[in-house]
């Protein structure tokens, strides 16, 4: 199809504005805040204190990478990402999309904005509307943007769904008639269907089995190469994050503890959240499993609404238990720790940081393969990335 | 709770203040003119605006409603106008706060009307509230209970026509069989439950069966839905690994979340109850609020009519709240502050 | 000759022939269900057997019959439409067979299950407290005083802080980590020789998982129960069990112990599971190896080998497409496949290992 024409075409966006190159920032986020307003109740009601979701977040996109965001249930992962695409409208914060301010855009720019920005959803059941067929959702970015493809838009969306790996001739078919897998290549080419720039995927894999999640994770990695898309991709699972991601950050109670390349981060975690984090993962190798330590953590995620004071980890910091002493441990209950830089690509907020205990890693074989950020996807701007097409045997249109 | 149930009173009386404007607004907006209907064949002009004065149709609808919600606050003199007051000092009538308006159709104060009709209208609900709670449910719970047998397909098939079926064609069809042809039943009157309870009781009969039906039909269907997905629910699989008997299951973890939302469409239904009470009400000729409100109308009585949709509306508004308490004391999740 | 060996192993115990007997065994179980579309065969042809004190896994793609299988264990499809075959032998006594006041009698206190969503498996009208005072008062005679003494007792155990105070509380006012160590708790309270954990995790997160499959392994060490643990997550039954079960479209396809199944399984279903995770434990790979195609309908299982449209070892020679498999003869374990042994043993070896 297209991919051609798309990677030979200047690098662009809708408004004109040009593209960085691969590797250098295209989104920035700033101290990021989303707080849910609550009211009291009584006769009358006003406001309370507000669920804080997202309580100042820091991080940079850079084009063409994948950056992974993990986290525990409620840590506000989806409302992070909402909220930087600007489906939720921030508390705070500032987000710089091509070093221009998008925070809290309205109107055509924000319509605007979501030819260039999509998002991927986790239920592929809920996500998808039961009553339009296929051929209506994929098309539904074309009408609503009032954009007319030259060849139509029936002939584009049946574009879309073969290179999901979908039969084009089930563009009039419903959702139901489709297996989750199916549904979620559906969801992928509604959000790639106006060659977005950035696509945020909330937990696109997460309801599926092994074995159908790797067909999407290896389609959500070609299409990436294709359309030179830049993802964020938000997971619990850390096994995918690390498979699927070039830079990952750890988020824990509307806030980001740890940034760091990905080799980095899963053999050198320098935040206890994150070291217990990765020592939960079971392992499916029995005798690493028995062999293997994990940091227990305990007692459960605190609330949003009314956070700890200081680090909000430290209730559940197995360091801050066992190792500091009560003067380090004032610091932890008193001071918020700020998101600092440790090494390059690493920065983590936590005042006593330091290395994983041995008995934790789970990696004998040594990462011999530095990350290297210039060599993202080995693709530049000038360089024509070749249509992969998919490799995934399952591919009806290989049939 | 306090907090929640003062807040959902006075949002009930905001909405009782705005529907009595609603109605005065919808009699005066009807093409038909009530003075002209009221001055009857012989009508000159003339006679049609002193009907109309006498009526107090001549203000506009503001006007009247302000007057009308003076009234329930500091009561009110009749005839509203105040020339005719004058002419004719001994024809008029004091009516007390809280005044829901004087009738002049009837020559009554609405109040006192309603407050006679009332009970008519209360027993025969009451009675079938009872009626359809025990019958409804029962079948429906037993219906659920042999799901896929003839049992539940005849009853299910039976609710289904009896609920297709006008209330006025069902009420007609037993009065004429069961008490004018086979005799089985008393032809039913009203007794006051003072005078007689047995009188009361048997005069009661056939006009809360034939209110009830619809209801029994609606709710074998409602029952049997929710008992059916009462026990697909995990907690029943739960309660069935810990060894417990069958009936245990039944009656304790089966029934309480199934029949939640039961009651709490029976509350929301007893509320409502009015619109099924006017016909049935008018086939047994019951003096009840049903056919009060059927005459009002006829008779383009406003204050009647605005003083019976505001005792409609307040039963809906109790009923509700009702609902809402008790969903709070059976649900531990749901909570009102 | 094949047909004895089909037998042999499909009575053998995955940990093969103990001394002790097996306090579970289940032979050739059949779970069907007639509807409107057909019969969906959930379960066909199903056996293993569990030592007391041991730990199976069973794993499988979604709709492979993994939860059926545990209910048809339970005995929760008397009564309904299933169609139910074979026998499931607790102690040598047939629970398909026996009254439904014995089996009534056993159910939460022979055999007692952990069920996936611990919020929807605990009646939410009811405290959490009451519930398990009513599953221990079941199967024991005792005043409430006594049974509440027990349950907050239990309570403790399972880790849930200040058990006094949380005795009172509805299900909705745990967090989903401590619901589903009030359902352990309840699981437990009888001191049942048969723990059945259904997906017990699934939908916790990883730092509550861990917590919780610590707290099993440690319960099992203490009370001497065996557990059977089902689970779409390899990574946990490595963690828990000794023996493990693959199953496919309602069959056992591969069953043996865990070393077998992780570090030489022989089933290419089984190769497909393995290859297809992500893996933080090794190099990673450019690209995942997914298993091709989605799984099969139950209602109409492809003839022959239900895998053989996903595999990509499958041919018409080795009769894939019309023979159902039956226990290969020659392997060490049970494994349903029909590519010759030797050649199988070669292409894990050759092609499938280093991938994994
Ligand atoms: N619309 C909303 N109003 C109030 N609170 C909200 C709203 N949306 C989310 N929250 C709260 O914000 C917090 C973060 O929610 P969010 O959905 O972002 O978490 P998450 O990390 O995506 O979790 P999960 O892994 O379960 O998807 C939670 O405590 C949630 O209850
Ligand atoms: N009562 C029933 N009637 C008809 N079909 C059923 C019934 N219960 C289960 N099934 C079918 O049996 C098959 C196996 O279901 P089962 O719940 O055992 O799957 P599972 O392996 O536990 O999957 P999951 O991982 O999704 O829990 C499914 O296809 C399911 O649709
Ligand atoms: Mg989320
Ligand atoms: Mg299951």
């Amino acid at each position: 199809m297209s991919a051609t024409d798309q990677t030979a075409t200047p690098a662009t966006t809708a408004t004109g504005a040009e593209l960085p190159k691969f590797g250098e920032t295209i989104l920035k986020v700033t101290d990021l805040q989303k707080h849910f307003p609550r009211r009291t109740k009584g006769i009358i009601p006003r406001p309370d204190a507000p669920v804080k979701a997202v309580d100042g977040i820091t991080f940079e996109l850079r084009r063409g990478e994948t950056l992974g965001i993990v986290g525990e249930s409620g840590c506000g992962k989806s409302t992070a990402g909402r909220t930087v695409l600007q489906l939720l409208k921030p508390t705070g914060g500032t987000i710089e999309y091509l070093g221009e301010d998008i925070t809290g855009v309205t109107g055509g720019d924000w319509r605007r904005l979501r030819t260039e920005m999509q998002m991927v959803f986790q239920d592929p059941y809920g996500s998808l509307n039961p009553r339009q067929t296929v051929g209506a959702i994929v098309g539904a970015p074309f009408v609503i943007q009032g954009i007319k493809p030259k060849r139509g838009v029936k002939a584009e969306v049946q574009d879309l769904l073969a290179r999901v790996g979908l039969n084009p001739e089930h563009y009039n078919r419903y959702p139901h008639e489709f297996s989750g897998g199916q549904r979620q290549r559906i969801g992928i080419a509604r959000a790639i269907a106006l060659r977005p720039n950035l696509i945020v995927a909330d937990e696109p894999v997460s309801a599926l089995d092994v074995s159908i999640q790797a067909q999407v994770v290896n389609l959500l990695e070609d299409i990436q190469n294709e359309f030179n898309l830049t993802y964020v991709f938000i997971a619990h699972d850390l096994s995918v994050v690390r498979h699927i991601s070039d830079r990952v950050a750890v988020m824990y109670l509307g806030k980001v503890m740890e940034v760091a390349d990905r080799d980095e981060l899963y053999a050198n975690p320098q935040h206890p959240y994150t070291q217990a984090l990765l020592s939960a993962v079971p392992l499916p190798d029995p005798r690493k499993a028995n062999k293997r330590e994990r940091i227990l953590l305990t007692g459960d995620l605190p609330s949003p609404i009314n956070p700890p004071s200081g680090c909000v980890f430290h209730t559940r910091c197995p360091k801050f238990r066992t190792e500091l002493s009560d003067s380090d441990k004032a610091r932890c209950t008193g001071e918020v720790p700020q998101q600092r830089e440790i090494a390059p690509n690493h920065t983590v907020s936590c005042h006593y940081p330091g290395p994983p205990p041995a008995e934790i890693l789970v990696l004998e074989d040594d990462p011999e393969a530095a990350y290297d950020p210039t060599a993202l996807r080995g693709a530049g701007d000038e360089e024509v990335v070749t249509a992969t097409g998919s490799d995934d045997p399952a591919d009806p249109t290989r049939a | 709770m306090f907090a929640y149930i003062v807040r959902r009173l006075f949002s009930g009386i905001v909405m009782l203040i705005v529907m009595s404007f609603v109605t005065i607004l919808l009699f005066f907006s009807s093409a038909v003119d009530p003075a002209r209907v009221m001055c009857g064949k012989s009508c000159t002009p003339e006679r049609i605006e002193q009907t109309r004065k006498a009526l107090g149709y001549d203000k506009p609808a503001v006007q009247q409603w302000t007057a009308f919600l003076g009234g329930v606050v500091k009561g009110r003199e009749y005839p509203a106008d105040e020339a005719l007051r004058k002419a004719a000092p001994q024809l008029v009538v004091d009516c007390h706060a809280p005044c829901l308006g004087y009738s002049t159709v009837t020559q009554q104060s609405v109040g006192s009307t309603l407050w006679t009709k009332l009970p008519v209208t209360g027993s025969l609900a009451i009675a079938a509230f009872i009626m359809w709670m025990v019958v409804g449910v029962g079948l429906g719970i037993i219906s659920a209970l042999f799901k896929g047998t003839l049992l539940d397909r005849a009853i299910v098939g039976s609710s289904l026509l009896f609920y297709a079926f006008p209330t006025f064609a069902i009420g007609i069809a037993l009065y004429t069989y069961l008490s004018l042809k086979w005799h089985l039943v008393k032809i039913p009157a009203y007794t006051p439950i003072s005078e007689s309870p047995s009188a009361w009781l048997q005069g009661l009969f056939l006009p809360a069966l034939t209110l009830a039906l619809v209801y029994i039909a609606g709710y074998v269907r409602l029952t049997r839905a929710f008992v059916l997905e009462s026990l697909s629910e995990d907690y029943l699989r739960t309660a069935k690994a810990k060894g417990l008997a069958p009936r245990k299951i039944l009656f304790k973890h089966t029934m309480r979340a199934a029949l939640t939302p039961v009651v709490t469409a029976a509350g929301l239904d007893l509320g409502g109850l009015l619109g099924g009470a006017i016909i049935t009400e008018t086939i047994f000729n019951y003096d009840g609020l049903g056919k009060l409100a059927v005459l009002s109308n006829a008779q383009f009585d406003l204050p009647m009519i605005v003083g019976i949709v505001l005792v409609a509306a307040t039963f809906v508004i109790l009923a509700n709240l009702i609902v809402d308490l008790l969903y709070a004391l059976i649900d531990p999740r749901v909570k009102y502050a | 000759m094949s047909t004895s060996a089909t037998t042999d192993h499909a009575a053998r115990g995955a940990s093969g022939s103990g001394d002790v007997p097996a306090l579970l065994s289940v032979r050739e179980l059949r779970v069907h269900f007639p509807t409107e579309d057909g019969v969906v065969k959930a379960v066909d042809d199903l056996s293993f057997d569990l030592a007391p004190g041991a730990t199976l896994g069973i794993v499988g793609e979604s709709g492979s019959g993994k939860s059926v299988t545990s209910q048809a264990i339970m005995g929760l499809h008397r009564g309904t439409r299933a169609k139910v075959g074979g026998q499931i032998l607790f102690d040598g006594v047939d629970l398909l067979t026996i009254s439904d006041e014995e089996l009534r009698r056993r159910r939460g206190q022979d055999v007692a299950m952990v069920f996936q969503d611990p919020l929807s498996a605990l009646h939410p009208y009811y405290t959490v407290g009451n519930q398990l005072v009513e599953a221990y008062r079941v199967h024991h005679d005792v005043s409430k005083q006594a049974a509440r003494a027990r349950v907050i007792e239990m309570l403790d155990r399972v880790g849930i802080p200040s058990p006094q105070a949380r005795f009172g509380n509805y299900p909705h006012e745990f967090s989903g980590g401590m619901r589903q160590r009030a359902m352990i708790a309840m699981a437990l309270i009888n001191d049942p020789r048969l723990i059945i954990a259904d997906e017990p995790t699934t939908a916790l997160d990883v730092t509550v998982q861990a917590q919780i499959l610590d707290l099993l392994v440690g319960l099992q060490k203490e009370f001497g129960s065996s557990i059977i643990i089902i689970t779409h997550d390899l990574g946990v039954v490595a963690e828990m069990a000794d023996d493990i079960l693959v199953m496919y479209g309602g069959k056992a396809v591969e069953r043996g112990d865990a070393d077998t199944i992780f570090y030489s399984p022989e089933h290419p279903y089984a190769w497909g599971l393995l290859r297809s995770m992500p893996r933080m434990d090794r190099l990673r790979t450019e690209r995942l190896v997914p298993i091709a195609g989605n799984p099969p309908s139950l209602i109409n299982l492809p003839t022959g080998c239900s895998f053989h449209p996903r595999c990509e070892y499958a041919t018409a020679e080795l009769g894939c497409f019309t023979t159902a498999p039956p226990f290969d003869a020659e392997s060490d374990h049970p494994v349903r496949c029909l590519i010759p042994h030797t050649e199988r043993l070669d292409i894990f070896e050759n092609s499938v290992r280093p991938s994994l």
